[in-house]
């Protein structure tokens, strides 16, 4: 089995988020990037079928050299290959039509995205590429199986789950689930070392259109001072969640 | 030319979402001097949608969509937007439509611009507020395809009554074999408990509540509200509570009118994922955590002494108020 995983770089989850030039432009100063942790999830799925069932396991991001390091520390974790299309990822639709070229190329049987990356929660790169490509899709995946061209998943809905199977090729948009927390890897030294040796293919963007722009950003209005209430006056707090809030 | 917008129904009634969809699409659709359909799909009470500006419903009543099917889906909303000419079409942000979202916009050669929190600011060019950075802070977001898409967030444009006489009319698409290649085999969904999504109360329990077995005091009070119930992530690690429970940047998103968190310190993690909330409550015994920055009202206390005695309190209040 042929997998992909789409890597997102994105900022840590700790990062303060500021912006510049006159707020349209995200500032990275003194952010630090890593693999968006719904793609981790998948990465480390991938690992498994790797080292249960043989699969090979290529890693792809659309970006620009900076995030070249989040490639490398997917292969440290343990991915065979990387493939970085030499593009800005501007928006969803872009960057599905620019991983879909490499899905295309490379014959895939199994491509794991995240349901959304965490900086521009698009939500919407693991759907469209698999449209694109005509694969089957399953969303927000928390549960992944393959036997043979058979894929059985299971899918987080409103309040439950819900059990589903599909032939490959399969895109997923995986999240936590797919493995726990604690299965996630550090890459360890070796890891890293090797990683190192292994290729990172950067190949030139079809040139994809994207439909939507970041024009501007804004920060949320800061927030007034929290109401404190006494502990033993918790009349109090009903009568403003009751009168103030109308939440009660 | 009119704006569409796809309504869910869960068991032949429509969603909350699905009527703040129609609220949203109404609203754009006042903006280009245009009227809203909706589509239904095996839903039962069609005319109700007239209540929040709906004009017109294409009503399908098809078995084959008893499931929800993200193709299939798309597939009818595709149709039905090229029947009306849409350009713009509104959906809301459950879980389905979610998925079905993104396999629309390829359909329709669409933008899609997810997340949206208020009207656009401006038809031409048209410029979308929308939460990122996981509702750490908004992106406008221009849609510059013939055919838009917007995605609206529970619980930020609400509901809009604006009653129009809603004309339904039978929607029959055809649908193809391949809209079907990804099967459901089965859905697991309690159907006796108030889930995070639909909620407009979650009480949420943190690792200062020590261990599984003191939950039911969070129980409790949620019951007492109505409320959902959910966790920090830790908890959901440590196996106290089920994953389906965890919130935050890595778990469920909360949109809720109340988010009560019992014991639970406020990590910037944690925060980003229920901050789409109207109010917040934190109930800590340290003041120092940083909650406290983040909510409404606070109660700065032992959760053992405080959560039994805010339950007894509602109780006497629910039934003083009911
Ligand atoms: C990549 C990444 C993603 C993450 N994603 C998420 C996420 O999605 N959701 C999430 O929740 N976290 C997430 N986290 C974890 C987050 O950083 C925090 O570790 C976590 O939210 C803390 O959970 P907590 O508040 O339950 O526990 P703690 O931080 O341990 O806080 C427990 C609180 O309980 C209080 N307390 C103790 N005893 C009592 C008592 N008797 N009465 C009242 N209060 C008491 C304490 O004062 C303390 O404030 C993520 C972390 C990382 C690195």
């Amino acid at each position: 089995m042929k997998i992909l995983v789409c890597i997102s770089h994105v900022p840590d989850t700790t990062s303060k988020i500021n912006f510049t030039e006159g707020d349209t432009k995200f500032d990275t100063n003194g952010v630090q990037f890593v693999i968006n942790p719904n793609d981790e999830f998948g990465l480390t799925r991938a690992m498994w079928f790797k080292e249960k069932q043989g699969a090979s396991v290529d890693v792809v991001n659309v970006g620009e050299a900076d995030t070249e390091p989040t490639l490398r520390k997917a292969l440290a974790i343990g991915a065979d290959n990387a493939i970085r299309v030499n593009t800005p990822a501007t928006d969803g639709f872009q960057v599905a039509k620019e991983l879909a070229k490499v899905a295309q190329d490379g014959g895939y049987d199994l491509i794991i995205a995240g349901r959304e990356s965490i900086d521009y929660n698009g939500g919407m790169v693991p759907g469209m590429l698999a449209k694109l490509i005509k694969a089957n899709f399953v969303n927000t995946c928390v549960s992944l199986e393959v036997e043979g061209d058979k894929a059985t998943a299971i899918r987080e809905i409103d309040g439950g789950k819900e059990t589903l199977t599909a032939n490959l090729p399969l895109v997923i948009g995986g999240q936590k689930g797919l493995v726990e927390e604690s299965d996630l890897k550090i890459p360890n030294m070796r890891g890293i070392m090797m990683a190192r040796k292994k290729p990172l293919n950067v190949v030139e963007p079809v040139g994809a259109d994207a439909k939507t722009k970041a024009e501007k950003f804004a920060k949320p209005a800061p927030k007034g001072d929290v109401k404190l209430v006494d502990k033993d006056n918790l009349d109090e707090l009903i009568d403003l969640l009751h009168n103030d809030a109308k939440a009660i | 030319m009119s704006v569409l917008v796809y309504t869910e129904s869960e068991n032949g009634k429509f969603k909350k979402a699905a009527y703040e969809a129609a609220s949203y699409a109404k609203g754009i659709a006042d903006q280009l001097g245009t009227s809203v359909t909706a589509v239904s799909v095996n839903a039962e009470d069609d005319a109700s949608l007239g209540k929040y500006g709906v004009r017109k419903v294409l009503k399908v009543s098809n078995d084959k969509l008893s499931k929800f099917n993200a193709d299939a889906y798309a597939d009818v909303l595709t149709q039905a937007a090229k029947n009306e000419d849409a350009k713009v079409v509104v959906l809301s942000q459950t879980a389905n439509d979610k998925y079905l979202a993104p396999v629309l916009a390829v359909n329709l050669e669409a933008g899609y611009a997810a997340n949206a929190v208020a009207l656009p600011e401006s038809t031409e060019p048209f410029t979308v507020k929308r939460n990122a950075f996981t509702n750490k802070a908004f992106n406008f977001s221009s849609i510059s395809s013939d055919v838009k898409i917007v995605g609206v967030s529970k619980n930020a444009y609400s509901l809009k009554e604006n009653e129009t006489d809603a004309m339904v009319e039978e929607f029959s698409p055809s649908l193809d074999e391949s809209d079907f290649s990804v099967n459901v085999e089965s859905v697991d969904k309690a159907t006796d408990k108030v889930t995070i999504a639909d909620a407009e109360i979650v009480v949420s329990g943190g690792r200062g509540l020590k261990g599984p077995e003191n939950w039911g005091m969070i129980e409790d009070l949620a019951d007492t509200l109505g409320a959902a119930t959910a966790c920090s992530k830790p908890v959901s690690d440590m196996g106290w509570r089920p994953h389906s429970e965890h919130v935050g940047q890595t778990g469920k998103p909360v949109a809720a009118n109340l988010y009560i968190a019992v014991g639970i310190s406020g990590a910037i993690q944690h925060l980003a994922g229920i901050n789409a909330s109207k109010y917040k409550v934190v109930i800590n015994n340290d003041p120092e955590a940083p909650f406290f920055k983040a909510a409404d009202y606070g109660i700065v206390g032992d959760a053992f002494e405080v959560v039994p005695q805010l339950t007894e309190k509602l109780k006497e209040f629910k039934a003083n108020n009911s």
